[in-house]
């Protein structure tokens, strides 16, 4: 079982949070091309690396992000997400 | 032939306790603690079972849990396994795999015509025609076969359980309890899982009479009485998933085990040997031989004979001299030490060095055994051969672990190279043969997960390595090949060396497809001891070194678990609403939705066409009462509030005025419809919006998260178990609703609270929020308010709802009702590509607004819409459609069946469906094709089906006025 340590609420279990992907950058919709736009929505960049993603913990509603390698699934740093942080 | 040995020092059986059970409806006698194998060959009953292919005699192999050939099936269970379940009084057995009995099995002639059923027979036999595969699939399925599954079974579930410890250790042999003793040592909780019924894995059964072993055999005992020790027995570690978690099958149901550290020692499976007729009844591995001996004190054979290729075999026929049992001779490969051969000539043993090509000779049951041995053949008479040529790790859990395993050419053997973090092998998995060495071993792997599990850094003065043996204890080619075949590699599938050395021929010469299309290791064992050789045999046609040549991927499940372990007991939550007890006690059938339990209907008539059809008359005609708690429920407020709205729905939010609502639709970036809902506008910083009864998760969740990721001053909260709600419906629902409005002067009046508009009051006394919805296409009210206040509510409206005709109406009504209406189900009409264009919902998606989620992809989906959602119709009477069914034209499908049903208020069959545009231009029919074959032409018509001008909105009914409502 995979536990998280998250400082406000302690070691959790994984289960009880939800993946939300990877933080990415939404193109803007005023001038993005075709081409971006399907890059953004249809391709995703998968490659093992340490990526910053958003976990939600369902309990308490609280979002995180977590810094995880997907090489190793070992999740380097935690912390919670305020407001407008990913932009 | 009773086959029963004096007491052994540390069998398992009490023989003071006979036990009698039938196989085939004949009697046999054995005592508490044996098993089925060990008691029927005690018996001397020397046909176990038949094998699956040719229908051969098999005896006993590894007593291991790898029997497959002797696997019989009980009035309860199917393919129970002979040689390790215990015998119960009064068990009836039938043996799995046989046409006839285990002595005559009319199937047995299938070996004669062997040479005509090649590896890949039926690959490239029954292909074609392809129309007579109906009837080769029921003779191969009849002949391919293991147990019968009794489909009269009674239904058990089990408990599935979390346990967490410190240091979990899988295998109790010497290497594992010297890491538990070490980790206990450490302070730390340690869980033991071992597959047999008692610890101490070969201690007993390969160290019997061994002094060294005494003193572990001790603190086996002090080990036990630990409170810091838990010890699953006859339990498997299943598989490995990922930071220590661990799936342990145990003899009450399925434990996830959680750990700090992991330590395998699992140790090795013995390797037959593949030589002409290995697979006789009396040839067994040595190990096999040895635990049928110390455990149940049954001999192997009266006369036998030990093929070794290590110092085991040599131990082995020492053990079995002791025990009492005859050994003539041991026939080694190699060469041995003076003092060795000396030790065995001394007990009578006869010894052969440098043996090559031995052959087993017998019909039935084995009687003899041939060999070259110093350029001679030579013969002997026995009843028993026990071989000894290696050993193939127990790996899958290392391997599922990520572990990487190398082939050492010295020791004959893979071994581990590199673990993963955390998880430690020792013991012969690890190389390690000696008593002393594996006991050393072990205390080194405990030492290391325990300072793991307690965070410290791993003691780096300590070689992995350093215990591993000096010798091969494998023979690196134990095959020997014959002009007449019938060497197995495989015992579950009866693969023979000509059967690898054809698929090899053939081009299947990388393991993977070796393994798929000689079906090599892909029997109940799973190659357990089959792999390993064919491994060999695949490196050595292919002059591969073993490395290169590979291995397959284990993955969980190890060992088979029953689905009944699997599917545990529900172990998720089940939310209620709180009519909940009102629905049971009026009928209410019951359906899940997401969590939520729901009424499909209520059962009032006499069946659920009738009662359904009731239902959806009195909202049309009357008033009915919907449950509809589940929908999701969220309140939204803030400064930014109006602009968070814009921003997550299609339409415009902004500009709404306080006291209206407004179709709320959701859709994701890539302009998938994802839900909808209805949006009320409390005041300027205030909307509450209801989501779907399935989607109200998913919805919190991307609302909450585009807060953070838009950085608004905006809250979402989540109301849905706080809120209930329910819809009232049909043309009394204005003069029902009057009755119970409690705020004095509260107008209701079809001007002053207007379609589309929220208002908020009391009603039955309880603070409410009213909206004027029309999902079902009829006047109606969305009740919302406290959870407590609702069943106030709901029975204050049935007090006064019996002279209107008030009736609660269920999931399957309101479908049917919104799809006469032509509304659409998130879910159901659209699927996981739909985006508005094609849901008919254009009038949804406002781009004047600069941006909202999904905007740049909608913008492109309006130009290129290739689907649309349509109505059709057909006559009454007509078979009905089903959703799914496919709209098929000149032979192309051009759409699916969404929605569909048989509609009472409309006198016709209505449905919808998805189809192409392109094809839709001039077609005025859809023909689909019903699910048994033939095909109804339905007739395609504009929606909705029903009150196109929306006028029903605005006809309210009151009792003063004698007649109904027109349909």
């Amino acid at each position: 079982m995979k536990f998280v340590e998250c400082a406000p609420i302690g070691r959790r279990a994984l289960s009880e949070f939800v993946y939300a992907g990877p933080v990415r950058k939404e193109p803007r919709n005023e001038t993005v091309s075709d081409a971006d736009l399907s890059e953004f929505l249809y391709y995703h960049w998968n490659q093992p690396a340490v990526q910053t993603e958003l976990w939600q913990h369902r309990p308490t509603g609280i979002w995180f992000y977590f810094e995880r390698d997907t090489a190793t699934d070992r999740i380097e740093r935690v912390y919670p997400a305020t407001k407008g942080a990913a932009q | 032939m009773n086959r029963r040995l004096p007491p052994q020092p540390h069998e398992w059986i009490d023989r003071t306790r006979p036990v009698s059970f039938t196989l085939e409806g004949q009697t046999f006698k054995g005592f508490d603690g044996d098993v089925i194998s060990s008691a029927l060959w005690a018996n001397g009953q020397s046909v176990l079972g038949r094998s699956f292919k040719y229908h051969r005699p098999r005896g006993l192999l590894s007593m291991a849990d790898h029997d497959i050939n002797a696997m019989y099936d009980t009035p309860e269970r199917p393919n129970v396994r002979g040689d390790v379940t215990p015998i119960e009084a009064g068990m009836s057995l039938a043996p799995v795999n046989t046409f006839g009995t285990l002595a005559k099995d009319k199937g047995a002639w299938l070996q004669t015509v062997s040479r005509f059923l090649p590896v890949g027979f039926y690959y490239q036999t029954f292909h074609k025609p392809k129309a007579l595969f109906p009837f080769w699939e029921k003779i191969i399925r009849r002949m391919a076969g293991l147990g019968q599954v009794n489909t009269d079974w009674p239904a058990e579930r089990s408990v599935k359980r979390y346990h967490h410890t410190d240091v979990a250790i899988i295998g109790a042999g010497v290497a594992g309890l010297s890491a538990a003793k070490e980790a206990m040592n450490a302070g730390l909780d340690v869980l033991l899982v071992d597959e047999n019924p008692h610890i101490g894995g070969s201690l007993d059964t390969h160290y019997p009479f061994d002094e060294h072993a005494d003193g572990l055999r001790e603190s086996v005992q002090a080990l036990e009485a630990s409170p810091n020790l838990t010890v699953m027995t006859r339990s498997y570690a299943v598989g490995y998933y990922g930071d220590h978690w661990l799936g342990v099958k145990t003899p009450s149901g399925l434990v996830k085990v959680s750990a700090k550290s992991v330590v395998v020692a699992t140790g090795v499976f013995e390797q037959p040997g593949v030589f002409r007729n290995n697979d006789l009844p009396g040839v067994m591995n040595a190990s096999g031989a040895e635990r049928l001996v110390a455990r149940y004190g049954v001999a192997p054979c009266r006369v036998g004979v030990v093929l070794s290729a290590n110092p085991e075999g040599v131990q082995a026929a020492l053990n079995m001299i002791r025990a009492g049992v005859t050994v003539k001779a041991l026939l080694h490969t190699g060469r041995l030490s003076a003092d060795v051969r000396a030790s065995l000539t001394e007990v009578g043993v006869h010894v052969y060095e440098g043996v090559e090509s031995p052959e087993a000779l017998g019909k039935q049951t084995l009687q003899g055994v041939q060999f070259e041995a110093g350029s001679q053949t030579h013969q002997l008479e026995c009843d028993g051969l026990m071989m000894s040529f290696g050993w193939a790790p127990a790996g899958a859990l290392l391997y599922q672990a990520g572990a990487r395993f190398s082939y050492s050419e010295s020791l004959a053997q893979l071994l581990p190279v590199t673990l993963p973090e955390g998880v430690f092998a020792c013991g012969r998995i690890n190389g390690v043969f000696d008593l002393q060495d594996k006991a050393q071993d072990g205390a080194r792997a405990g030492r290391q997960a325990a300072l793991f599990a307690k965070g410290q850094p791993l003691d780096p003065g300590i070689d992995e390595a350093g215990f591993r043996a000096k010798q091969a204890h494998s023979h690196p080619y134990p095959i020997w090949s014959h002009p007449k075949g019938k060497n197995f590699v495989d015992m579950d599938e009866d693969i023979q060396l000509k059967d690898l050395k054809a698929a090899i021929a053939q081009g299947f010469d990388n393991v993977e497809l070796l393994k798929r299309y000689s079906t090599l290791g892909m029997g109940p064992s799973q190659g357990k001891h089959s792999n390993m050789n064919g491994i060999r045999i695949l490196a050595r046609l292919t002059q591969k070194t073993i490395v290169q040549a590979g291995s397959t991927t284990a993955r969980p499940m190890f060992h088979p678990v029953p689905v009944a372990d699997l599917a545990g007991q529900r172990f998720r939550p089940r939310r209620q609403t709180p009519m909940h007890d009102w629905h049971a006690t009026h009928q209410a059938q019951w359906m899940e939705t997401g969590p939520w339990y729901r009424p499909e209907y209520y059962a009032t008539e006499s069946d659920a066409t009738a009662s359904i059809d009731a239902e959806i008359d009195a909202v049309r005609r009357k008033v009915g009462l919907i449950d509809v708690s589940t929908l999701g429920k969220l309140t939204i407020f803030g400064p930014d509030a109006a602009e968070f709205m814009d921003r997550a729905y299609t339409m415009r939010m902004a500009n709404m005025k306080v006291g209206t609502t407004r179709y709320g639709l959701m859709v994701d970036d890539s302009g998938v419809v994802i839900d909808d809902g209805v949006v009320v506008r409390f005041d300027e910083e205030t909307f509450y919006v209801t989501t779907t009864s399935t989607g109200s998760d998913q919805a919190y969740q991307l609302l909450t998260r585009k807060v953070i990721e838009w950085g608004l001053d905006v809250i979402v909260l989540n109301r849905t178990g706080q809120l209930a709600a329910m819809n009232l419906a049909g043309p009394f629902s204005q003069a029902l609703l009057q009755e119970v409005v409690t705020q004095p002067d509260f107008d209701l009046s079809l001007t002053g609270f207007p379609y589309l508009a929220a208002r908020e009051t009391e009603v039955c006394g309880c603070a409410v929020t009213l909206v004027r919805v029309g999902f079902v296409g009829e006047l109606g009210y969305e009740i919302h308010c406290q959870q407590a206040d609702a069943l106030t509510i709901w029975q204050g409206l049935f007090a006064k709802g019996e002279r209107y005709g008030l009736r609660p109406f269920g999931v399957e009504a309101q479908r049917q009702l919104r799809l006469e209406k032509g509304h659409i189900i998130v879910g159901q009409d659209t699927d996981g590509l739909t985006h508005p264009f094609e849901a008919s919902l254009k009038w949804a998606v406002h781009f004047k607004k600069p941006y909202f989620i999904g905007r740049s992809a909608l913008q492109r989906h309006k130009a290129r819409t290739q689907r649309q959602l349509v109505g059709f119709e057909l006559p009454l009477h007509q078979p009905l459609p089903e959703v799914s069914n496919l709209v098929i034209a000149g032979g192309q499908i051009r759409g699916r069946v969404t929605s569909v049903g048989r509609s009472r208020t409309l006198n016709k069959i209505v449905g919808l469906a998805m189809v192409d545009v392109d094809w839709l231009q001039n077609a005025t029919l859809l023909p689909i094709r019903l699910s048994h074959g033939p095909s109804v032409e339905a007739k395609r018509v504009s929606l909705p089906f029903y009150d196109a001008q929306g006028e029903r909105q605005n006809q309210p009914l009151s009792l003063d006025e004698p007649q109904e409502a027109n349909q």
